[in-house]
């Protein structure tokens, strides 16, 4: 029934995990250019980014095209707005995969410095939430982006506590400054992508199950501490 | 044929792209419409022949004392029919009285009320009533009232007439009644209209021209009838305006001068078809500008 | 003054065939509430079982509690009597052809023995002012016909009749289905000003209309009610999979 709604909703899903995949290879990038300052990672996800942005354009437009013609309703009308608003969100993030490259890049030129803060740890935390959240979209289970919202917290602490040590540092160790400083908006550009992730998952939650989660009270997140994984 | 000739030139010219109509469809296309316009004029001759022959025969005899004179007696020239005409207007109205009201209500129960077997034998019956020959209906309705009363009347022939009025008008309402949409009927159900006054307020009233039309051509078959009234009217050379004495009728004095040995009589004989005729012309012609006038708004 | 409907297992059959089963529904007063489903589900079925015109089909029959106020619908009341308090708009508009506009809206108190002809003018301006029409044919009411309207009009015609009565139920059988898009939308907005004070049960295959006009919503299956529930729900996130197969346009 339906074909050709159906084919366009197949090709919608196509394409947002399509361009879920450029977001995700742009964190990882950006990530694994601050461990290894590599300089031409940057340059990679720089120059991905337009991509990104195409597809953002590509993606609503056929969302709107399927909502004006074809009366989409209940699960299909969920799904549709939906895919409008993590397209959005994962474009941000491509976004700040963008601002974390540039900071590396003016990392690169200041000498390398000891930082008491777990970087690596909080960006292998936030690309996990991501790809979690993309999973849950691909599979249609609400549990699995539950699970997201769970790791939020974690991502928040983690910032919160770098945030704190690195202005200590900035206090008691002022020639690391700008280093300190970059590592700060790092880790909260970090931060932003862990929120998108949540975003993303909310939205699943809404289309999987019609029910609205958002600005929710955060819980416990006793179980999802042993969801983030180890640094790589 | 230059029809003909140009279905040839036609077939001829295919140039333009569009496949030719072959030279064979178009000769029987001519032919069948040709043959067509033939049968109406087969129809239509005989009838104008008549009314032609009866202009011929019988305008001369048409005058002011035709009209309003009665019979006289054998031998005397002169006279008229005015009792045969009045007598036939004093029958037919008789009949529709009779048959009419019958005539409808046969037709509304068979419609509303008659989708069944019980309706079916009605219909079949009125079917074969239809066909009965008029001669038969005529004996049947001097068993019936002629006998009873004890001599020839007005009645009997009204009731004669009136019992071949009414398969016609009971079809005629019927076939009406079942044009009319159900929607319309569903729509005055659904204001809490009960059903009866369904049927007589607004379904009747909806086919109210094609019943109309209906009765009036059941009329204006019987009103030529003669044979009905040979032995129920049974004629009669004065006036007559009671229900129970012999009545004269147009029809049955055609028919009385018709075979007599008179040249007069003939002569009247002529005229009395013509007025006749002129007379069902007349009302049919009433029931064409009616219909017209729109009355027949509620059909179709 | 539009008063609730509470429908308790209603059974309805066309001869040995059974067309719905056991249908237990309520239905808001002042509300208007649509009934959807497939074709051949029961859905106009059950609308007419309301108002008895069910019965009017040769071999038909319907059993079960119908209240609509304070009446019981199959229970002591006459079917003629029962409509008198229920109005029905169907399907093709079907004004009296023989009749005036005026004496189409007239037509149900007239036929009822209503004669005070002031009061007749009274009712027939509000009732053709309720549906709209009033101004389009104030000065023509009397002389022209009924079907001399155009189809949207001819709807409203219908509609100011059966509102003429002062019904506390209107039903409508798809009131749209035969209309242009402007004349349906006329309607529609009609149907939203009428709910103020009549109670509107209205059979649509438009699930669009349906979620338009009505706050309740009735899904129809094969004779059952399968989910009854406030429009928004059953259109966002339906509770019965079959009720979102239907209206996501998965059906077959």
């Amino acid at each position: 029934m339906r074909t050709r709604f159906q084919q366009g909703l197949d090709e919608l899903r196509a394409r947002l995990l399509r361009m879920g995949g450029l977001a995700e290879q742009a964190v990882d990038r950006a990530c694994q250019a601050y461990q290894d300052r590599d300089l031409k990672r940057c340059h990679l996800v720089l120059e991905n980014e337009s991509q990104i942005n195409a597809m953002e354009r590509e993606i609503d437009e056929l969302a709107f095209d399927l909502l004006a013609m074809q009366q989409p309703m209940a699960v299909d009308l969920r799904f549709i707005l939906a895919v409008t608003k993590i397209n959005s969100d994962l474009e941000r993030v491509g976004d700040q995969a963008v601002n974390i490259a540039e900071r590396v890049m003016d990392m690169a030129e200041l000498p390398v410095v000891e930082l008491p803060v777990d970087i690596p740890r909080m960006a292998a935390a936030s690309s996990a939430m991501v790809r979690r959240a993309l999973e849950s979209f691909i599979e249609g289970k609400a549990e699995l982006a539950q699970a997201v919202l769970e790791m939020d917290n974690v991502v928040d602490r983690m910032r919160d506590e770098a945030f704190i040590t690195l202005v200590k540092t900035m206090n008691e160790q002022p020639e690391k400054t700008r280093q300190a400083l970059d590592a700060l908006l790092v880790a909260r550009n970090l931060e932003r992508v862990a929120d998108h992730a949540t975003n993303i998952a909310e939205d699943v939650i809404f289309w999987v199950r019609g029910a609205d989660v958002r600005h929710n009270v955060p819980q416990e997140p006793a179980a999802a501490a042993q969801e983030v994984p180890e640094a790589r | 044929m230059a029809c003909l000739r140009g279905a040839v030139a036609e077939t001829a010219n295919s140039s333009s792209g569009v496949p030719p109509i072959s030279l064979v469809r178009r000769i029987t296309d001519v032919f069948v419409t040709c043959s067509a316009a033939a049968a109406v004029l087969l129809v239509l001759l005989p009838l104008a022949a008549i009314f032609a022959y009866l202009v011929y025969k019988g305008i001369g005899s048409i005058n002011w004392a035709f009209l309003t004179q009665l019979p006289k007696p054998v031998g005397e020239s002169g006279g008229g029919m005015a009792n045969a005409i009045a007598g036939s207007v004093y029958i037919l109205l008789i009949a529709s009285m009779l048959g009419v009201p019958v005539g409808i209500g046969a037709g509304i129960y068979l419609s509303e009320y008659g989708r069944n077997n019980f309706g079916n034998l009605i219909r079949f019956t009125a079917d074969v009533l239809n066909g009965v020959p008029s001669i038969i209906v005529g004996i049947v309705a001097y068993g019936l009232v002629v006998l009873t009363q004890g001599h020839f009347s007005a009645l009997a022939g009204g009731v004669a007439l009136a019992i071949m009025m009414i398969p016609t008008i009971s079809r005629t309402t019927e076939e009406m009644l079942l044009l009319v949409p159900q929607a319309i009927r569903e729509a005055a159900y659904g204001l809490g209209v009960a059903r009866w006054r369904t049927t007589l307020s607004i379904t009747l009233k909806t086919a109210s021209s094609g019943v109309i039309t209906g009765v009036m051509l059941a009329f204006a078959r019987v009103a030529g009838e003669t044979a009905p009234l040979l032995f129920t009217a049974f004629g009669n050379q004065y006036w007559n305006w009671k229900l129970n004495q012999p009545t004269a009728a147009l029809s049955l004095q055609i028919f009385n001068y018709a075979i007599s040995p008179f040249d007069e009589w003939h002569r009247q004989a002529w005229a009395g078809a013509l007025i006749l005729i002129i007379l069902i012309v007349l009302s049919i012609s009433a029931v064409r500008v009616a219909a017209g006038r729109g009355m027949l708004k509620g059909v179709g | 003054m539009g008063v609730g409907i509470q429908v308790d297992k209603l059974n309805a059959w066309f001869g040995k065939t059974q067309a719905l089963y056991d249908i237990s529904i309520n239905v808001s007063a002042n509300h208007a509430t649509a009934v959807i489903g497939p074709s051949g589900c029961g859905k106009s079925t059950f609308v007419r079982c309301l108002n008895r015109m069910h019965e009017t089909i040769p071999e038909a029959r319907a059993a079960g509690r119908v209240r609509i106020g304070d009446i019981d619908v199959y229970n002591g009341t006459s079917a003629v009597q029962i409509r008198r308090r229920i109005g029905m708009v169907f399907q093709k508009p079907n004004p009296f052809p023989t009749m005036s506009i005026y004496d189409n809206v007239a037509a149900g108190l007239k036929l009822n023995g209503f004669r005070n002809r002031k009061q007749l003018d009274e009712i027939v301006q509000r009732s053709l002012t309720y549906a709209a029409l009033f101004d389009e044919v104030k000065d023509t009411m009397h002389k022209k016909s009924g079907a001399s309207l155009s189809g949207g009009q001819q709807q409203r015609l219908c509609i100011a009749r059966a509102l003429a009565v002062e019904p506390e139920v209107l039903l409508m059988d798809e009131p749209c289905s035969a209309l242009d898009p402007i004349s349906t939308g006329k309607i529609e907005e009609l149907i939203f000003q009428l709910k103020e004070k009549f109670t509107i049960v209205i059979v649509t295959h438009n699930m669009q209309q349906a979620s338009r006009v009505a706050e309740f919503t009735g899904f129809f299956l094969l004779g059952k009610l399968i989910e009854y529930d406030k429009t928004e729900k059953i259109f966002t996130n339906p509770s019965d999979k079959r009720t979102e197969d239907y209206i996501t346009g998965r059906f077959g």
